[in-house]
């Protein structure tokens, strides 16, 4: 690959609605890292904002650089050049604060811990009393449908209930913003499917900001409420396409039969193949 | 116990006592053929046979022979008696856990340095590394005679020769250990601006914990053979080392071998006790299984 920098592609948001605060902004974002022999773009020039509320799934085909720019913005990677800001703060800043959580491609859960131990583990390095860490522990395991799990252990979890533990151990500290990557990409379709309907429920009772990355076009059409189209090495964003005019809010499973539905979801797949086209 | 475990073993306990057997007729036929031609009467293969079962100083005696001078010496005397194997070996296990004690101690800090200071693991591991290389049968003398001249004596000399010999694979296994954690796992910790010392505390340690049982059941067996051996140039009185020695000396072969199957049952023993202790530390006993 020639070592040139492609013409960035830049996509200004339409400013149509003032009043949503911004959460994550992103400005020419940057990130090139250095493999055995030659530089490789992760992102190139990928600017992005994110308003609260807001429902943005990140699609691409693999090394994209989906999560790449999921962990810049937890500041669990270093971007090269560019600005990035979490609720007005720098990533490191926000880390330090607790502002966001974030939900694994494993469930990464602590095999040594309880279903509820494992959910009160964030509550636990902030230093919350006890009865108030189980208390909220209980409160997240209902929101997830694993009431009465909470004595078990991981490893007497399905694959599914797991990745839920893990979603409850993200929203036990109530941070605004929720980072998922992948979360459900290892469970068969029809886990997949329930935890979806799950998600979007989750996501209209709590108000959370979900930034939230995925392979699967209809995963990301039927959460979204906007959904970002990268391409492959350098990373880029090719499209934005916003899901919120034509679906509603509340959504069940049979909203994937509708035309609205399949129009968002041909216009996704476009983009992706028009990303893959680069490659050949 | 299930019938269905207890066959086997019961099968493999049968195999050992008839090679056991058969190797104390082959080995002790010579000299029994000489004291049967010495008597001066004809003797057949059963004598034979019979003669290599019951001499008072076989090369290898058998298991009865042994089971009967573990009985005597157990049951002959109390326990607080020098001539009661049992207190014997209550020295020795003394020596054998103060060291494992303090090789816990010491393989645990030097993983945990290990592990936190990446400097350390080229400046310190090496030594660690040669130290093993020593035979502990030389060095245990020299040991001995140093602490001997700076006033140690008795039990914290046979200790440090057995913390010589069990921190190690503690260190090792612990730094494995402390180092198995996911990097999703410490990904996690950071997303919850956890400090090193929480990252320790509720990751590493708790992730290292299997490992560090295997260690264990290696290091605690091994202190046992650390404070045997430590026993034998002490030219102590009292530990199964001494009986050893002593056996030898005087060519008690029965008091030997009665001497190492009290060692094998001490070991037995620890190991089994370090196994509950895992059980009872390590939820779902399952080692780490995600």
């Amino acid at each position: 690959m020639p070592a040139a920098q492609p013409a960035p592609l830049t996509l200004v948001q339409p400013a149509a609605d003032p009043a949503p605060r911004t959460i994550v902004d992103i400005h020419n974002l940057t990130l090139t890292y250095q493999a055995a022999d030659h530089p490789v773009y992760a992102l190139s020039d990928v600017s992005l904002s994110i308003a609260k509320g807001d429902f943005i799934s990140l699609i691409g085909p693999s090394g994209c650089g989906k999560t790449t720019l999921m962990r810049v913005v937890a500041d669990l990677e270093q971007p090269t050049s560019g600005a990035v800001t979490v609720n007005g703060m720098t990533p490191e800043q926000a880390r330090l604060k607790r502002a966001y959580g974030y939900v694994f491609q494993a469930p990464a859960l602590y095999p040594w811990r309880t279903v509820e131990r494992n959910v009160t583990l964030p509550l636990e390095i902030m230093g919350l009393a006890k009865t108030e860490r189980q208390q909220r522990a209980r409160e997240q395991l209902e929101r997830v449908g694993l009431s009465g799990f909470e004595r078990k252990f991981p490893w007497q979890l399905s694959g599914g209930m797991q990745q839920r533990v893990s979603i409850a151990r993200a929203l036990a500290f109530d941070p605004d913003l929720l980072l998922m990557d992948e979360p459900f990409g290892a469970l068969d379709e029809i886990t997949r499917d329930h935890l979806n309907l799950q998600l979007t429920r989750l996501w209209l009772s709590t108000r959370k900001t979900c930034i939230f990355v995925t392979h699967s076009i209809a995963e990301a059409v039927f959460l979204s409420t906007r959904i970002v189209v990268m391409s492959p090495r350098p990373g880029r964003i090719l499209d934005v396409i916003d899901c919120d005019r034509e679906l509603p809010r509340e959504r069940t499973l049979d909203i994937r039969e509708s035309p609205e539905f399949q129009r968002i979801a041909h216009r996704v797949r476009e983009g992706l193949m028009e990303g893959h086209s680069y490659d050949d | 116990m299930t019938t269905k475990k207890a066959l086997p073993v019961a099968v493999m306990a049968l195999a050992v006592l008839v090679l056991w057997y058969a190797g104390a007729v082959w080995l002790n036929a010579p000299l029994a053929a000489d004291a049967l031609t010495r008597a001066g009467h004809d003797w057949t293969t059963a004598d034979l046979i019979r003669a290599t079962l019951a001499m008072k100083r076989p090369i290898l005696p058998t298991p009865d022979q042994v089971a009967l001078d573990l009985y005597n010496s157990l049951t002959g005397y109390p326990v607080t008696s020098i001539r009661n194997l049992l207190y014997h070996t209550g020295v020795t296990a003394g020596a054998a856990l103060a060291g494992f004690g303090m090789g816990v101690v010491l393989g645990v800090a030097l993983a945990a340095g290990i592990v936190q200071a990446r400097t350390l693991e080229s400046s310190l591991l090496p030594w660690v590394v040669a130290s093993q290389t020593v035979p502990v049968l030389a060095i245990a003398p020299m040991i001995v005679v140093i602490l001997g001249n700076l006033g140690f004596t008795g039990l914290l000399p046979k200790a440090i020769i057995a913390m010589y010999l069990c921190f190690f694979p503690i260190t090792i296994g612990m730094v494995k250990g402390l180092r198995s954690a996911d990097p999703l796992t410490l990904d996690l910790m950071r997303t919850y601006s956890a400090g090193t010392a929480q990252t320790f505390r509720l990751l590493r340690l708790p992730a290292s914990l299997p490992y560090l049982f295997t260690s264990l059941k290696i290091a605690v067996a091994a202190s046992v053979v650390g404070a045997i051996v430590a026993e034998l140039p002490t030219g102590g009185q009292a530990g199964l080392g001494a009986r050893l020695l002593s056996g030898s000396y005087y060519g008690q072969t029965v008091q030997i071998w009665s001497a190492l199957v009290m060692a094998a049952l001490l070991s037995v023993t620890l190991v089994a006790a370090v196994g509950l202790a895992e059980r009872a530390l390590v939820p779902g006993g399952r080692g780490g299984a995600r």
